[in-house]
């Protein structure tokens, strides 16, 4: 072990990414974190920190220990009853004894921790809703991630991917270039059947800006087509900034809240060049926790507000719906029977549920809920960053049979589910437990499929 | 004796956990830090005071919120305890007689003697049943500490013992009121010192989660308040 891959600082270079991808799955970058010894002296400066607002000790000593939290827990469940994941339990013997002890813990301890906060909570917030004195473990738990990513005992794919906003200003090595040329052959690639079709770049003063996530940019590129099609016919006056395009924030997942600022004051300074009237961001959950409801905070926004509106992308759909912009060829409708996947992150954390809903009452004909859904939903089994830590792989294809039960009980044929992460999770429960007469999709796709196309909008086609 | 822990060690244990509970108020409202909680707790006043409210009332009301509803058993022994609990401290005849004597001077109404009996024997049945059910249930014997038991003694002991002591179930009255009052005392000064500060901090605690869903996580959205 030559090399010093896992050190509690952050990555900030390409090299230092480069290198640390080398180490496939880890396994060095492991090794070498069972070897980190804790700055306990520094833990213990963290922690205080930690309990700058009366709120964290409060909520740590208030606790009746009531067990109320624990069924509300998708992975209480899906792990028949496992105590150790009652919700109470899981930020008591975490950031509870870090609090009580100060930050005298040992690396083992901060072992501990860190398989508790990625992989037996994915901060979907659900057990708030259940605790009779409002304790949040999800945040406490997010909490607790920011003390362990300080202190280098963070999972190796989020510290690449903090790595990765830092350096490259998107979870991905997307480049502006790279970001530039997909929509330009993105227009390429649709002109033909869509004359006229436009990606307009950095234009100033346009109703929308439309941000997302570079996953879209680099693995699918046809979602950025799908949504400049949607915009062309609803007859938008839009745009996509060169810079601060990006909304996702892997710095939020791994707990790196510097990286999780940098990344939303650099939309911001694009709302500010550019002067949109509204920022419209992608089919993606924690992208908009990172950009509107918590990144006004650590943008320093006064009032908790974004310095223009943000609409998640389900309520510009359901605008253009409502207002006719959008107009679904009855025809087309969906016929099968279809679900909804409410995202954590947006609908109990921002609202948004009756958006979705909204949408399903023009586009589906026979749309059935989830057991559970809207601000009362169960986590996809995949957030929090949970979809992408190889190390806690198996325990997150535990999480996945609960919403795959939900799904099931509805005896849906299609999933709609408007979220990067709850698509990925539905994909992968539909593999791991070997499902195939139950499909998934964006919204996106959909609609481009059953809208009405407006006379003066030129349509040829394709075969 | 009986004339000191009702006279003196009344009006200091009193004292003590009427400051205390507003101190813990006082300084849990005025160590929130929306930066760090990243709450604009001043702004949006239209969307929070409605949310604390409803964050509130809701959990008060037997089945008012969806968590009550989700959990029958606990919500019905939550309930039993707490009706006496809250009701018994503050209006049963005999206390009401003590208080309105003491230093305080303050005079509430009573409870008919019935329905006080009734409640405090509900409450003391609950409270047999939450041990239970600590010692039964898995999930709860991980979360158990000797904190948690200690405060489960701390609140049967006054029950237990001012039902011995009403109904003379045990001979001695006067020992066992004596015991009762010394137990009661210890009760209210403890109080602000342990988990039974939720007393007051409930009430914080839940205008605090109620402010963070209307302020910031969806109240623009859901017009105000989280439906709990
Ligand atoms: C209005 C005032 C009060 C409110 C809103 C309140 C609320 C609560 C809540 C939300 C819990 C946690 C849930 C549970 O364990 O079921 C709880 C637990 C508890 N409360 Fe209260 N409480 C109040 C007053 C009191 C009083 C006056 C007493 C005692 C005389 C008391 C004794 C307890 C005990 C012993 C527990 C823990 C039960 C256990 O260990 O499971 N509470 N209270
Ligand atoms: C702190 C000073 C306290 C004093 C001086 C006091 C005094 C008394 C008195 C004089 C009685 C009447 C007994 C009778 O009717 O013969 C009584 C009964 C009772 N007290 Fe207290 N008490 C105190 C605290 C408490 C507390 C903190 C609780 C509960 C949390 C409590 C719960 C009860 C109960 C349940 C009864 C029996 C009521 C019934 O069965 O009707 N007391 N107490
Ligand atoms: S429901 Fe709330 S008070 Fe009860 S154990 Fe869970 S976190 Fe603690
Ligand atoms: S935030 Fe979600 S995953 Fe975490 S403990 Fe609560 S319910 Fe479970």
């Amino acid at each position: 072990m030559s090399e010093m891959l896992c050190t509690p600082k952050p990555l900030t270079t390409k090299e230092e990414i480069h290198t640390l991808l080398q180490d496939k799955g880890g396994a060095k970058y492991y090794a070498q974190m069972k070897q980190m010894k804790v700055d306990t002296e520094a833990l213990a400066r963290d922690v205080e920190a930690a309990c700058k607002s009366s709120r964290t000790r409060t909520w740590l000593s208030l606790c009746a220990r009531c067990g109320m939290c624990a069924e509300s827990c998708f992975l209480y469940q899906a792990n028949d009853q496992d105590p150790k994941q009652v919700p109470s339990y899981k930020f008591q013997s975490t950031l509870g004894e870090l609090v009580r002890r100060k930050g005298q813990v040992d690396t083992e301890f901060m072992l501990h921790c860190m398989e508790v906060a990625w992989s037996q909570c994915t901060c979907c917030n659900r057990c708030s809703l259940y605790c009779p004195h409002g304790i949040d473990t999800g945040v406490l738990i997010s909490i607790l991630r920011g003390l362990l990513f300080k202190h280098g005992f963070v999972p190796w794919e989020l510290k690449i991917g903090s790595g990765m906003h830092r350096v490259y200003g998107a979870q991905m090595d997307v480049s502006q270039e790279d970001w530039l040329d997909t929509c330009e052959w993105m227009v390429d690639e649709n002109s033909d059947e869509w004359p006229g079709l436009e990606i307009p770049v950095d234009k100033e003063d346009a109703d929308i800006m439309y941000i997302l996530n570079a996953r879209e940019v680099k693995h699918y590129p046809d979602d950025i087509a799908k949504a400049a099609i949607l915009f062309h016919v609803a007859g938008e006056n839009w745009t996509v900034p060169s810079e601060g395009w990006e909304n996702t924030s892997l710095t939020m997942f791994a707990g790196d809240w510097e990286g999780a600022a940098n990344n939303v004051k650099r939309i911001y300074k694009s709302v500010e060049k550019l002067r949109p009237k509204t920022v419209v961001g992608t089919e993606c959950g924690h992208a908009h926790r990172a950009t509107v409801v918590e990144g006004p905070y650590w943008a320093g926004q006064p009032d908790g507000d974004p310095p223009v509106k943000f609409m998640h992308y389900v309520e510009w759909v359901a605008m253009a719906l409502r207002t006719g912009k959008l107009k679904i060829d009855p025809a087309k409708k969906i016929k099968v029977r279809c679900t909804l996947q409410d995202s954590c992150n947006y609908v109990r954390n921002n609202g948004l549920g009756k958006y979705t809903r909204e949408i399903m009452s023009y586009i589906a004909e026979d749309f059935v809920e989830m057991s559970s859904c809207g601000d009362h939903n169960y986590c996809c089994g995949g957030g929090g960053g949970f979809n992408g830590v190889g190390l806690y792989r198996k325990q997150r294809n535990v999480g996945l049979k609960m919403k795959l039960k939900q799904i099931q009980d509805t005896g849906a044929e299609l999933v709609i589910a408007p979220c990067h992460n709850c698509w990925d999770a539905i994909r992968d429960m539909m593999e791991e437990y070997e499902v195939h007469n139950i499909k998934w999709s964006f919204l996106k796709p959909l609609l481009v499929d059953m809208i009405q196309i407006p006379e003066n909008i030129e349509h040829n086609p394709q075969e | 004796m009986i004339n000191f822990v009702t006279g003196p060690l009344f009006t200091l244990s009193l004292a003590v956990f009427a400051l205390g509970l507003i101190f813990r108020m006082v300084a849990y409202v005025a160590g929130l830090d929306g930066k760090a909680d990243r709450i604009a707790y001043r702004a949006h006043t239209d969307r929070s005071i409605p949310g604390i409210f409803a964050s509130i009332i809701k959990w008060l009301i037997p089945g008012g919120s969806r968590g009550w509803r989700a959990q029958p058993v606990a919500a019905v022994l939550f309930f039993l305890l707490h009706f006496g609990a809250v009701l018994v401290p503050l209006f049963l005849l005999g206390h009401t007689v003590i208080l309105e004597n003491s230093w305080f001077g303050i005079s509430l109404p009573a409870l008919p003697a019935d329905l006080a009996d009734l409640l405090s024997i509900l409450s003391l049945v609950a409270l047999v049943l939450l041990v239970v059910r600590r010692i039964r249930l898995a999930k709860l014997r991980i979360l158990t500490t000797a904190g948690d038991w200690f405060i489960l003694f701390l609140t049967i002991m006054p029950f237990l013992t001012g039902i011995v002591a009403r109904f003379e179930l045990c001979g001695n009255y006067e020992g066992w009121m004596l015991a009762h009052v010394l137990f009661g005392e210890l009760f209210l000064i403890l109080a602000p010192f342990t988990k039974l500060s939720h007393i007051a901090l409930f009430f914080m605690s839940r205008a605090q989660i109620g402010m963070d869903y209307a302020i910031k996580r969806g109240g623009a959205a859901r017009g105000g308040a989280f439906p709990w």
